[in-house]
């Protein structure tokens, strides 16, 4: 029967550094897969709206006429799909999580791609 | 004759993660009757399958619980490659072993902690978690997501692990293997904890069996069901134990979730040495045409997939049975003669997750 | 690796009969599951599970019809029974712990039972 059990694990807590950290005087743990929010490249995005599919929240809404790409923070779950599935790989997922706010609202991202005029000039979609 | 008594207990209580909420029948401090009911958090889960392509749910099938996701989404994609006769390749196979014991691992550390507490020892409570942070340090690390993983897909996984992480990961576990055993020890040794969780809410073998318990709960009972024997995934390939104890009270059932924390670490390690090279998913064309009942052990127990296509993108039905629904009425039976001042315990001995329930 | 199971369709008449063969046989109740099949057609499948072979035996019911409960051979029972009333409103006859629609409160009534388009008042 034991009645002391406890105690040498509480002794090392005592003794040892707290393993929390004083976030947000702290940066959070991060590592390099950690999925913290989706951005997008304007220049490379072809309004093909698989993304906008493929989404399991519909928190991706694409306006093709006014060239806008528009994305709820509060309604992304952050799961990747768009980023995995989308064809000119101008999404991508950032490691920082997205920053609290007190307001619902979209994030816009104008889309500022232009195609290229004719198919022999392989090298215009980059810019 | 004594006078009963209605306590109600919660939705909302200190011991309580989820809600769930349970009329007690008093007679002075007595127990008599116990009447569950449940209903707070149903988000319609099922329903959603419905409205998104079968590719798209696994995300969804992800999210309907926030401790034992991985195997929701593992076992979700399983089911589908049944009903499609896709073959996974036997990396992406074994990466989902790996993946699901550390949900284990980091469930059942999660439930220590719990339980822990639910007793009042706040500092066990807290070196558990510490000892679960390591867990979902590797889940960062290896899939980006520290409690949603979404790392499977229908066909395989989304993520492969480098060969040489995986040997860290093993040698990581030899060291989390002495804080476990250090933690255990408290738990099954201490005369404080022993005096909590022995002879409280017995259920008998016949009980549990009948009233349908799963899991732990089943196999503190002495029911030895465990999903894993069916062979899904690569457990076929590994060397599962299954333990149990016969008891039935609390401390069984904390004894089983403790012994089998040894089991997930022995699995990995298993797995983390038979790993084979090679691709990690194939390629999925076409639509689910049929029904399928998928089964799998979660740290709670066993979980039923049940999913049926017509051919379209769209499934018919997903239906989601998880373990604390069919441990609700073993709960109950438990609750029946017990203390007004062991009621937390019990019912964190069932190891609730209320999200789950309810989808 | 596949998993074993079966599929057996049974009347509502049969029901009782068949699950107390299940019970004396030494099946544990696995789950029981609805699906909706048609407008008004649903399909109730009781699973029982021994020695990891899973059978399930199937009834095809519609919203008016009464199923009888089966909480009399396994007493755990009422939790599917009830949620099988609340989510798709299928009439389950003498369950032993009846929550008479409150077990899953929900807005709109018999959620997966009914449909709802887009834009349209439930």
């Amino acid at each position: 029967m034991g009645f002391f059990e406890m105690t040498k694990t509480a002794l090392k807590t005592v003794l040892s550094r707290p393993v929390t950290i004083l976030y947000p005087y702290q940066p959070a743990k991060k590592t390099g897969l950690t999925r913290g929010h989706v951005v997008q490249d304007g220049s490379k995005c072809i309004s093909c709206s698989i993304c906008v599919k493929k989404c399991p929240s519909q928190a991706i809404l694409l306006n093709k006429e006014a060239k806008t790409w528009q994305i709820d923070r509060f309604r992304c779950v952050v799961c990747n799909s768009c980023v995995d599935t989308c064809p000119t790989k101008c999404l991508s997922m950032d490691t920082q999580y997205t920053a609290p706010a007190s307001k619902q609202g979209v994030e816009v991202f104008t889309i500022t791609y232009v195609k290229p005029p004719k198919p022999e000039k392989k090298e215009e979609p980059k810019e | 004759m004594t006078k009963q008594i209605i306590v109600p207990f919660g939705p909302q209580h200190p011991v309580l993660p989820e809600p769930i909420h349970l009329d007690l029948v008093l007679e002075d401090e007595r127990v008599v009757d116990a009447i569950p009911s449940i209903g707070y958090i149903h988000r319609g889960f099922e329903k959603l399958v419905e409205k998104r392509e079968f590719t798209e749910y696994v995300y969804i099938a992800e999210r309907t619980c926030g401790i034992c996701s991985f195997i929701h989404g593992a076992t979700y994609c399983q089911g589908i490659e049944q009903i499609m006769k896709i073959e996974v390749p036997e990396r992406a196979d074994y990466l989902r072993t790996i993946w699901s014991e550390y949900s284990r691992l980091h469930s059942h550390l999660l439930w220590l902690g719990c339980f822990a507490d639910s007793f009042g020892f706040e500092n066990l409570f807290m070196a558990a978690w510490r000892i679960r942070e390591r867990i979902l340090d590797v889940f960062e690390q290896t899939t980006g997501g520290r409690v949603i993983q979404g790392s499977c897909k229908i066909g395989g996984v989304r993520r492969d692990i480098a060969n040489d992480k995986l040997s860290g990961m093993s040698r990581d576990l030899d060291s989390i293997r002495k804080e476990i055993g250090e933690l255990t020890t408290v738990f099954l040794n201490d005369d404080t904890v022993r005096h909590r969780t022995r002879n409280i809410g017995v259920l008998s073998r016949d009980d549990a069996y009948h009233l349908g318990a799963v899991g732990p709960t089943a196999r503190g009972s002495g029911v030895a069901i465990d999903l894993r024997k069916t062979g899904y995934g690569a457990y076929d390939r590994l060397n599962v134990p299954v333990i149990t104890d016969s008891c039935g009270d609390c401390y069984s059932r904390c004894y089983v979730r403790c012994k089998e924390l040894f089991t997930s670490i022995d699995l990995i390690q298993q797995a983390i040495t038979e790993i084979p090279d090679g691709p990690i998913d194939v390629k999925v064309t076409g639509a689910p045409n049929g029904e399928y009942f998928m089964r799998a052990e979660q740290p709670r127990g066993e979980l039923v997939h049940y999913l049926k296509g017509n051919g379209t993108k769209f499934l018919v039905r997903s239906r989601i049975r998880t373990p604390t629904l069919t441990n609700i009425p073993p709960l109950v039976k438990m609750l029946q003669g017990c203390e007004l001042a062991d009621v937390p315990v019990i019912v964190l001995s069932i190891d609730p997750c209320i999200s789950c329930t309810e989808r | 690796m596949k998993q074993e199971q079966s599929i057996i369709p049974i009347d509502v008449g049969q029901l009782i009969g068949s699950v107390e063969q299940c019970r004396n046989e030494g099946y544990r109740l696995a789950q029981i599951g609805c699906t909706k099949v048609g407008d008004n057609d649903f399909e109730v499948n009781y699973s029982f599970d021994k020695d990891y072979v899973l059978k399930n035996l199937r009834i095809t019911v519609t919203a008016e019809t009464e199923v009888p409960s089966i909480t009399g051979m396994y007493w755990g029972a009422f939790v599917y029974e009830n949620e099988m009333h609340d989510l798709f409103g299928i009439q389950v006859k003498g369950i032993n712990i009846d929550f008479k629609g409150t077990f899953i409160q929900t807005a709109i009534k018999y959620p997966f039972g009914v449909s709802i388009s887009k834009g349209e008042k439930p």
